[in-house]
């Protein structure tokens, strides 16, 4: 029994700031029915058919799809068709949330706008996520996660001084954007449990960035002071909270780098001892102020010195004096040697039909009472139609046979 | 959407007794604007992050710090010395009567003071206590020290961003997003404890993982070491990929950067483009015009064949080209205004501000007005991730002043 089991979800949903957030209430045993397209066979989610193959290369071997679908019922319904969209009405009236992340409008356009989908559930709590949201002059506009990145600020607040912004090496929104689509979700469904009333809750991901960009905005409301200024972004340094030496060295090896972070000065002093060294100690006593005003000096000092240490060994040997600092960790060695990960057990191993078994991301939190479970890896296309159209709307084997044969499924 | 802003938020009648923490601070705003009462609690002179700037009005006090303002919206607050049994009961009290129980302390500080879930939740069945720490609570490294720049070290964000010079040092995106990642994933565990407890009717405790979090938002970091074992590599504004890919963020005529998106495939991509290059008049001066006409009537090209046919090869990459050269010659709002109106998926890198500023954001009513009798005038805040007519986000009040709230309250 799941902390969710009592909740179905009609997902349109997919890519990853879509399915990442149907993937979260799947996993805590929600009824995720993912809808796909039997024509273009399911190819609007380009995550679908894109590598890294399990295998061969094909729709059912992606190692994305597959991470990011995992604990979905798959089913086929072409929505093309006057059926199709009958059973898809079939399906809205006996669910409890509605779920897409298409370009603005497109659900509408096909035949679901939001009062339609009251109409078949008056309670049903719907979900949008687009890029800019369903009104406004750019609604129009279309979004992949490092564009909404790009736009609503956090690209521009990653980088050093004097450069190109760094950005996200990845679709961070795209990751952050499902979570505000699943606490939106969540509290939909929260307030319709408490008062029996749904609603369109109308997500636009650039804003949901914006809203991530943290006290930075401030300091331009408040103080008229803009990131965009000389100097900054400066984000392998901390300016709130203010902090110093605080940036990430090289280490000995090839690429390998160190995080550390002097909090105080406490664990300056701490660092010192740890260093050393002559300059070192004459600098024990610094301020903050001072060490905030040379760090760019310190830095150098402090490269200079971690350059000639194994990256691991010196990070644990700072944090058992009580400095932060870890390694720069790659992916195999967080996801393969990282207590703080493998003791978690973050990485459950999901089943997926023509996959087999592959570990994929666990929920970064456990509870205590209704934890979350991850076994069955993604579905392929329409792997579980016959399932739902039998157990979810109650058809029988020669009707589906029928909708198979006139193209519907 | 015909919101009506005075309808109570979906968190309406809902206690959070939150302990004042950097950790678990965003979490706490977000119950807040979703219509909880959250109480923060404070130790006396007002939790640390009131000494983090900047600072409104650069006066550096507990009462202007814009960390506190921006983290703490619609709560109200107490203070509280759990150092003392006075202070330690009168929080188990508060606890006892709350529906959610939100701390981001160091694991082991609330058991030896008393008053930790284990030592609550047999008087108080239903309640749900979240705790926000570095490593879990559970796992060998609970007791480690962390801040948000290790954090990202250690759990992989880290190590996908930076620059295509890898003699350059990774970068820590920035805003405080381990904080975020923690913050989302408390609020999206507590709801789903919330809808539980309609059909339990018991609470539980939740045990979020900041490392963890970071480990499970990094895309194919994570995932192509699932597949296959492979180490993805960092590359500037752009995908870190296992193999290096061309740039795709580009400077344009005022200094500004665009993300480009993705170069045109399909025929209505190499459409889109073409007339994109008509309708800014540069279609004569750009060399690689004939060669998107080219992708048009050979039907787009695929990325399969792009390793095999050489047209389809020096097509795609004309796409790209004229990407760029449309980036040489217009401004960076241009390029993503007018790219965009073209149908190509594109974006400018703005920073916090100028997003802010956007007349599309404005007039979706992203802008939230905040009184702040401490400076004397109201400020402008971010709004609503999300639009939800029946049960609106709000923020309901500014940020509470130290113990602002004793009276009522205590």
């Amino acid at each position: 029994m799941g902390a969710l089991s009592h909740i179905r979800i009609c997902d349109l949903s997919g890519q990853l700031a879509g399915a990442g957030a149907t993937r979260f209430l799947a996993a805590f045993g929600a009824q995720v029915i993912r809808v796909e397209d039997p024509v273009r066979k399911g190819a609007w989610d380009i995550v679908r058919g894109s590598g890294p193959y399990k295998g061969e290369p094909g729709l059912e071997t992606s190692g994305g799809f597959n991470n990011h679908n995992v604990e979905k019922l798959g089913i086929t319904i072409n929505l093309r068709e006057e059926r199709g969209k009958e059973l898809l009405r079939e399906l809205v009236a006996v669910s409890d949330a509605v779920t897409e992340n298409f370009a603005a409008g497109v659900l509408a356009r096909m035949g679901f706008p939001y009062e339609e989908l009251a109409r078949l559930k008056p309670d049903i709590v719907y979900v949008s996520n687009s890029g800019f949201g369903n009104s406004g002059p750019y609604s129009t506009f279309k979004t992949w996660g490092p564009i909404v990145q790009a736009v609503c600020g956090l690209t521009f607040e990653s980088g050093l001084p004097d450069m190109a912004p760094a950005g996200w090496g990845y679709s961070y929104m795209d990751h952050m954007g499902a979570y505000s689509m699943a606490v939106a979700l969540l509290a939909g469904l929260v307030h319709r449990s408490r008062t029996g009333e749904g609603q369109w809750i109308d997500m636009a991901c650039v804003e949901a960035g914006t809203t991530f960009t943290g006290p930075d905005l401030l300091d331009y409301t408040v103080n008229d002071r803009p990131l965009r200024r000389p100097g900054m972004p400066d984000s392998n340094h901390s300016h709130s909270p203010l902090m110093a030496p605080h940036a990430i060295y090289a280490a000995a090896g090839d690429d390998n780098w160190i995080a550390i972070a002097c909090r105080d000065d406490a664990d300056w002093e701490r660092l010192v001892d740890v260093i050393g060294e002559p300059w070192a100690k004459e600098r024990r006593g610094d301020p903050l102020e001072r060490r905030v005003a040379t760090q760019v000096d310190l830095d150098e000092r402090i490269g200079a010195w971690t350059s000639g240490h194994d990256r691991f060994e010196l990070a644990a040997r700072l944090r058992d004096v009580g400095v932060p600092a870890s390694a720069v960790q790659q992916p195999g060695e967080r996801i393969e040697h990282d207590p703080a990960t493998t003791d978690f057990g973050l990485w459950p191993v999901a089943t997926h039909q023509v996959i087999g078994e592959m570990p994929v991301d666990g929920v970064p939190a456990h509870l205590s009472e209704t934890d979350w479970e991850i076994r069955h890896g993604a579905p392929c296309l329409g792997q579980h139609t016959r399932q739902v159209l039998t157990e979810v709307l109650g058809k029988h084997d020669d009707e589906i046979d029928a909708l198979y044969a006139e193209g519907v499924l | 959407m015909g919101a009506d802003a005075n309808r109570p938020g979906p968190l309406d009648g809902l206690t959070v007794i939150e302990l004042a923490s950097e950790r678990a601070q965003f979490a706490g705003k977000q119950f807040a604007d979703l219509g909880a009462d959250v109480i923060v609690v404070e130790p006396p002179g007002g939790h640390h992050t009131r000494t983090y700037g900047p600072f409104a009005d650069d006066v550096e006090s507990p009462e202007h710090s814009l960390w506190w303002w921006c983290y703490n919206t619609s709560k109200r607050g107490v203070v509280l010395d759990l150092d003392t049994p006075e202070g330690a009961a009168k929080f188990a009290e508060l606890a006892r009567d709350a529906d959610i129980v939100l701390e981001g302390e160091d694991p082991g500080r609330l058991d030896a003071l008393g008053i930790d879930h284990p030592q609550l939740r047999d008087t108080h069945p239903e309640l749900i206590w979240v705790s926000v720490t570095p490593y879990g609570r559970t796992t060998s490294r609970a007791h480690e020290p962390a801040t948000d720049l290790t954090i990202l070290a250690g759990g992989g964000p880290a190590w996908s961003c930076g620059y295509d010079d890898h003699t350059i040092a990774p970068v820590r995106g920035g805003g405080n997003q381990s904080v975020h990642m923690a913050g989302m994933f408390a609020v999206m565990t507590t709801l789903t404890a919330l809808l539980a407890k309609d059909v339990t009717g018991r609470g539980q405790h939740i045990d979020v993982n900041m490392t963890a979090c970071a480990n499970v938002s990094t895309e194919a970091g994570s995932y192509m070491w699932h597949t296959d074992k492979i180490t993805v590599q960092r590359q500037t504004g752009r995908h870190a990929t296992p193999v290096l890919t061309m740039p795709s963020q580009v400077r344009c005529k005022d200094g500004r950067y665009v993300n480009t998106g993705f170069p045109p495939r399909s025929v209505k991509e190499f459409e889109a483009l073409i007339g994109w290059l008509d309708t800014l008049g540069l279609t004569d001066d750009c060399p690689d015009a004939p060669l998107l006409q080219l992708g048009v009537e050979r039907g787009g090209v695929s990325m399969t064949e792009l390793s095999t046919d050489e047209l389809a090869s020096a097509i795609f990459g004309a796409g790209r080209e004229a990407m760029v050269f449309i980036a040489q010659h217009i401004d960076a709002m241009e390029y993503f205004e007018t790219g965009q109106r073209a149908g190509i998926p594109c974006g400018i890198v703005a920073s916090p501000e100028e997003a802010f500023e956007m007349p599309h954001f404005v007039e979706r009513g992203f802008q939230v007005e905040v009184e702040h009798d401490v400076i004397g005038r109201s400020v402008r805040y971010p709004g609503a991730p999300a639009i939800m007519p029946a049960s609106p986000w709000r923020i309901s009040r500014r940020a509470p002043k130290i113990g602002e709230h004793d009276a009522e309250i205590l």
